[in-house]
């Protein structure tokens, strides 16, 4: 009755070893290593750049004992950090002949000490969260309603000119918040504009109204296209987000969105937050606009004189007054590149620019109609613009164009970081910002590591004294439940962080309840007088009811947790519902196969070593201990 | 080995009315000391900057708070962290100032009254985040409370799903009552510890029920209270080494752990503490009150008395 089949026990067999394969590289430790990762869009790192790096540290003697490639990443690494750094300095010589234009970052790094065999393989440690490693963490705050008011006024503008361009009489619109209100002088206007709604602008939903002679439009943008808008800008925060955090050349950052307005961003290693914010808090959106070139303007320009409707002011860098436009051309969008250079017939420094198709689009009506006229990039930052650069349109312009005039060298190069380093869709905010120093980050790995140790070791002891060989059973399948839940976590790339280690402590004394109810049973089933092969049957079958209900409905626990809990408790709860459900595994499972390799094919076992089975004098009418007579 | 040598079952239903009056005492006082005092809650939840700084002798905290106040800030504490060398400096947040301004300040002031204090690391929160985590926090109850009773309800009866609910609330607003009283601080990793004792103790009523409805088909001319004290007194050992066993390791995590887990440990050491005391009194004393009879939990036709195999372990069972 206590046996297993062979395909059971090659079940078991294969799952521990693919547990220990993927458990093991967590064991190596972590050697320094040298990163190289792309720092611009169209730069590769692939076989070739491999080649490259490899062939630049034998010709400086550095021979690393592994070089791995991934997606966008190659990793050197090293035994000593001496080799390291003087890997890092050939490398960077190599790869990046400009320090002012980089097309590759490289960055130190630690890497997995483990073999090569198991690299290959796709064994990778589990990622260390920063509370275990040290280094900064930013919680960044995307404010959808300054993206909505930019779109809805964008809208604003397009409808000014398709009604233009219709010969849609005597409207007015102006935008209201994040609705667009038109006004019309009669109904039948007001009739043509909604069809023409409909049909150009699908995202956007209108409501009409008659008020005294006037008749009204609301233009709202519609739910679904809103949100689209939402994600689109959240989406294009994390790339120019990536951009700009490539620039300082941390090895492994995490950007991540969370829930439906925030980003996350982890720098590993970073202890210099003042660094780090000044070129994440760039929030800086691009802008491109006409300048008011009306005499109006121009005296607002020169003189100081109110500035004119539908314009607003802006200074530039030198503090000199612009009188720019409202309506926007161009956002940062649609502007894919920006280079620094010189132009080859004046050899003047200046910037090129590359477009998106939209963006060159209007690019060539904009300077079609405006020939001669200065057309200003603007760069807002909280809320502040600033005009980077004026410069007049002197020619027709398309998806390639430059901006070049008085600039030195450093202004044209700093000016196509501002305008490269990509603008963000929606303004950020930084509402949360940790930063855990390197020696913190190992101490609490240390003492992590020492609680789930010692808890261990004393379940362990425990476990052996109380129930002998049972106990040792029970010990071998909670150290076989504790490599799983490692295993699985690395499989997962999970980031284990010091909550996540409090749950794995918390699992092993969980886990013990499912081995707990059995052994007890098993007493308990003896103590009845059942035979010892019918008391571990019963034993595991009887229980097993018990462990199904008492594990799930922590599992639920869990699940909640990870539903609603964010940071912390949310490393808190994978580890948590990946421990239940590899104790069921281990505890009713793994552990039963021990006790029926040990125990199934003695044919007449007298005995169970299972610790003490005390039995009260037979007789006794009531209670537990009901001996039936037989 | 063998711990429980128990002769007779124990019972313990005959005293649920006093310990059910002390528990209700208990809740209350818990209750009133969660409304009146309140949670200390941590950084996470009330926004502001929390400082961690070291120094190469112990600290002297009477100093530290000394220059922090002379910055101007009113209200600051200054506790030590883990070690003697370990402090931890929490400033509300201040208007016009940014998080680095005020670090750099203050770390500016520590360093001339001794400059070997070195800064280990600074969480800055704002305000917003917080309200969330504890609209979240309750969610996550919530729906903890609700998944609970809906699979008890289902695997058990509705009357068990309320009673070992209930049992487990009382758990919580204990844990919660124990964190007012003493003023500890309420951090995301205790909020976690919390839910966890949650799932945790629903363990203990199930295994205690499960053994009701195994007795309920054995014994089955038991009265209900016997039938529970049976159930709580076959379980009992269990119930105490599956416990102490998570103890454990919990306190291995209390002396072990470090600073940031201490906390945490001490709201699961409580949780496990109640958790055997609630599940026995609690949730088996309201399912009894709420009158959990035989018939709850066998479904499907009785079997008249003076059937063959009266005391076979399976009779109605129903698979």
């Amino acid at each position: 009755m206590n046996r297993y089949p062979v395909w059971k026990y090659a079940i078991i067999v294969i799952v521990l070893l693919v547990g220990l394969i993927y458990a093991l590289p967590n064991f190596f430790g972590e050697a320094p290593a040298v990163q190289v990762s792309a720092a611009k869009t169209t730069v590769k790192v692939d076989a070739a750049t491999q080649t490259r790096v490899e062939e630049a540290l034998k010709a400086a003697g550095l021979t690393p004992d592994l070089v791995t490639l991934d997606a966008g990443s190659l990793r050197a690494r090293f035994t000593t950090t001496d080799d390291q750094l003087k890997a890092r300095d050939v490398v960077q010589r190599a790869l990046v002949p400009d320090a002012s234009d980089p097309p590759y970052t490289v960055a130190l790094n630690l890497l997995s000490r483990s073999p090569k065999w198991l690299t290959s393989l796709h064994a990778y440690p589990m990622y260390l969260g920063l509370d275990l490693r040290g280094g900064v963490d930013f919680l960044l705050q995307v404010d959808m309603k300054g993206a909505i008011d930019k779109k809805a006024e964008s809208f604003a503008s397009d409808l000014r000119t398709t009604f233009r361009d219709k010969n849609i009489r005597g409207t007015q619109v102006s935008r209201n918040g994040q609705t667009v209100e038109v006004t019309f002088r009669d109904a039948a206007s007001l009739e043509t504009a909604k069809r023409l709604i409909v049909d150009q602008f699908p995202d956007l939903s209108t409501t009409d109204a008659q008020d005294g002679t006037n008749w009204r439009l609301t233009a709202t943008i519609k739910p679904e296209a809103a949100r689209r808008l939402q994600d689109a800008a959240l989406k294009q925060n994390i790339t120019t987000l990536h951009n700009r955090i490539n620039e300082l050349g941390v090895a492994e950052p995490v950007i991540q969105q969370q829930g439906l307005d925030r980003i996350v961003v982890q720098l590993p290693g970073v202890q210099d937050t003042a660094k780090a914010k000044e070129i994440l808090g760039r929030t800086a959106t691009l802008e491109m606009r006409m300048v008011d070139e009306s005499a109006e303007g121009r005296a607002a320009e020169l003189s100081g004189a109110p500035v004119p409707f539908g314009s607003e002011k802006f200074l530039d860098r030198s503090g000199r007054p612009v009188i720019v436009k409202k309506q926007v051309l161009v956002t940062g969008e649609n502007l894919t590149d920006a280079q620094p250079g010189f132009d080859q017939q004046s050899n003047q420094p200046k910037v090129d620019l590359t477009m998106d198709a939209k963006g060159g689009r209007i690019m060539r009506d904009v300077s079609r109609e405006n020939y001669k006229k200065r057309m200003a990039m603007l760069i807002f930052e909280k809320g502040k613009g600033e005009v980077l650069t004026a410069p007049s349109i002197n020619g027709e312009l398309g998806n390639r164009f430059q901006v070049s005039g008085s600039m030195t060298v450093a202004e044209a190069s700093d000016l196509a970081l501002l305008l490269r380093a990509g603008s963000l869709a929606a303004p950020m905010e930084i509402i949360q910002e940790r930063t855990i120093g390197p020696t913190l980050g190992a101490d609490n790995i240390e003492k992590g590591f020492k609680s789930v140790m010692y808890g261990f070791l004393a379940i362990m002891v425990f476990m052996c004294l109380y129930y002998a060989l049972f106990g040792l059973f029970s010990s071998i399948a909670l150290a076989v439940n504790l490599m799983l839940l490692v295993a699985i976590l690395s499989m997962l790339q999970a980031t284990l962080t010091l909550p996540g280690i409090a749950a794995m402590a918390l699992a092993i004394g969980v886990a013990i309840d499912s081995n707990v109810l059995i052994n007890e049973r098993v007493r308990e089933e003896l103590r009845n007088g059942a035979s010892p092969q019918a008391a571990i049957h019963a034993g595991y079958d009887r229980a097993w009811g018990t462990i199904l209900d008492s594990n799930v409905t922590t599992l639920i626990a869990g699940i909640a947790l990870l539903a609603f809990g964010s940071g912390p408790v949310r490393g808190f709860a994978v580890v948590h519902c990946i421990g239940i459900v590899t104790s069921m595994f281990s505890a009713v499972f793994f552990s039963r196969g021990l006790v029926n390799f040990w125990y199934g094919n003695k044919k007449k076992l007298k005995t169970v070593s299972i610790g003490t089975v005390w039995r009260p004098k037979t007789g006794s009418a009531d209670g537990t201990a009901v001996v039936e007579t037989k | 080995m063998e711990f429980f040598r128990i002769h007779k079952t124990i019972p313990f239903m005959r005293h649920a009315l006093v310990l059910n009056i002390i528990s209700f005492a208990t809740f209350a006082l818990a209750l009133f000391f969660l409304f009146h005092r309140g949670l200390h809650l941590s950084v996470e939840f009330t926004g502001g900057t929390v400082m961690e700084v070291a120094y190469e002798q112990s600290a002297d905290i009477g100093k530290v708070r000394e220059a922090v106040t002379k910055l101007g800030y009113p209200e600051v504490q200054v506790q030590n962290y883990g070690t003697s060398r370990d402090v931890q400096i929490r400033l509300p947040t201040q208007k016009g100032m940014s998080s680095d301004q005020q670090s750099a300040q203050v770390m500016q002031a520590l360093k001339s009254v001794d400059p070997s204090a070195t800064q280990r690391g600074i969480e800055v929160v704002g305000p917003q985040v917080g309200e969330e985590l504890t609209t979240n926090g309750i969610k996550a109850l919530a729906m903890v409370v609700v998944g609970i009773m809906i699979y008890l309800a289902f695997r058990f009866e509705w009357k068990f799903a309320l009673s070992t609910v209930l049992a487990n609330l009382h758990d919580v607003v204990i844990i919660l009552g124990f964190f007012a009283f003493f003023q500890w601080e309420f951090s995301l990793a205790v909020l976690a510890a919390v839910l966890a004792v949650l799932g945790y103790s629903v363990n203990e009523s199930v295994v205690i029920f499960d053994r009701v409805r195994e007795n309920f088909r054995r014994y089955r001319k038991m009265t209900t209270t016997e039938v529970i004290d049976n159930a709580i007194t076959s379980t009992i050992s269990r119930t105490i080494i599956t416990h102490g066993s998570t103890q454990l390791v919990v306190l291995s995590m209390f002396f072990f752990g470090g600073p940031t887990l201490h906390y945490f440990a001490l709201a699961l050491t409580i949780g496990i503490c109640f958790g055997i005391y609630s599940s026995c009194f609690v949730a088996a004393a309201i399912a009894m009150w709420l009158g959990v009879k035989r018939e709850d939990l066998i479904k499907g036709p009785v079997k008249r008395d003076g059937d063959p195999g009266g005391d076979d372990p399976n009779a109605g069972a129903v698979v």
